[in-house]
């Protein structure tokens, strides 16, 4: 059921939209190709800005400064209540996706789907997103370089799930 | 932005050397950027396709009644864009597309009313709290099926993909609730410098 109203989402937003303009007398393709163009100046006014932040995020992933930095922290996450299986995957989270994903995979792999640090792995990564990618795309794309306080609430949110992974875990499946 | 960029780039040379992966570094610096133009390549066509039905959308009227439905929530997150039916339109959207989980159709729609907000405020400016709003919306995972992680759990032999749903979605929530607190908080704090 859900996966019908997710697949019919997309199809149905289109032929919905265009079947609208129809009945409203919209001249289509004229006012499409004008929407398109602006679409198409955000696109090229987004690669510049973008090259630097994907270019720079994937230095620091190819670095191995995560991996010294999940060793200095693994004892204060222990503390904390983070499985320390599933420390190395709440520290790449919110850096990069496809890294955050083949961490992810490993402790599927190395623990077992539904042993506590595979259920706590799941929930930090379906509950939380590429925190600093999505923030460099969004401002990237207009040229914002002053977020202010984007990036520390939105940080302040994945913390949230990393530290109350465990305890929903227990609190909903044990 | 600019600090943890340069904060970044001197973690990633000091992290290099220490590792002795300095040369991965250098690789992966140049086959990033290249990486990062097939990505907005990739992104293009869909951002031309919902601008495209945007427009269309709004000379038809439809996006005036879609940003009336989710007017009430609006007002309180994005105070600056009550009399704008379009940006507002384009966020409905977007949240939208982000709960289904379809972020490839969530991203462009985001980026278009990013791109709307940023023309009442030229490149230099600082961020508004209502583009704030918007990231930290897209920043917290809001989706209600977890496709991909059930996915997965399925392949690695789980005998219940789905079970971490209600853990997910109460993890999600509270993020949610978090983070747009502290936006509420630092938005009260630090009030944005209209033009006059």
């Amino acid at each position: 059921m859900s996966a019908l109203l997710a697949g019919l989402a997309i199809p149905a937003a289109i032929a919905g939209v265009l079947g609208y303009g129809l009945f409203r007398r919209v001249n289509l393709l004229e006012a499409f190709c004008a929407g398109a163009k602006q679409g198409l100046r955000t696109a090229a006014g987004m690669a510049p800005p973008l090259i630097l932040f994907l270019t720079v995020l994937g230095m620091l992933e190819a670095s191995g400064g995560l991996d010294a930095l999940c060793w200095a922290v693994r004892p204060a996450a222990e503390a904390l209540g983070v499985p320390p299986e599933v420390t190395p995957l709440a520290l790449l989270r919110p850096l990069s996706g496809s890294g955050s994903l083949a961490v992810f995979q490993g402790i599927l792999q190395s623990c077992g789907p539904d042993s506590f640090p595979g259920r706590v792995a799941s929930v930090i990564q379906s509950a939380s997103e590429t925190t600093f990618y999505t923030t460099a795309l969004y401002f990237g794309s207009v040229k914002v370089s002053r977020t202010r306080y984007a990036l520390p609430c939105s940080l302040l949110g994945d913390l949230a799930v990393i530290l109350s992974a465990g305890w929903m875990v227990r609190l909903f499946l044990d | 932005m600019n600090w943890i960029l340069t904060l970044m780039a001197a973690a990633a040379v000091a992290g290099g050397l220490v590792s002795g992966r300095i040369e991965a570094v250098g690789e992966a610096a140049l086959s990033r950027c290249g990486e990062a133009v097939s990505l907005i390549l990739s992104l293009t066509g869909a951002l031309c396709l919902w601008s495209g039905l945007m427009e269309v959308a709004r000379r038809a009227g439809l996006t005036e009644k879609l940003a009336a439905l989710f007017r009430p929530a609006a007002a309180r997150l994005f105070p600056g864009l009550r009399e704008d039916g379009e940006t507002l339109g384009l966020i409905a959207m977007n949240v939208t597309a982000n709960l289904l989980g379809l972020g490839n159709a969530a991203t462009p729609l985001g980026l278009a009313a990013m791109g709307r907000m940023a023309e009442h405020c030229p490149p230099g400016r600082p961020a508004t709290r209502e583009m704030i709003t918007l990231v930290v919306l897209n920043t917290c995972s809001i989706q209600l099926i977890p496709a991909t992680v059930s996915a997965l759990r399925l392949a690695a032999g789980s005998a219940a993909p789905m079970e971490i749903l209600p853990p997910m979605l109460a993890a999600s929530a509270l993020s949610l609730a978090v983070s747009l607190g502290a936006v509420a908080l630092c938005a009260r704090l630090f009030p944005d410098r209209r033009e006059p």
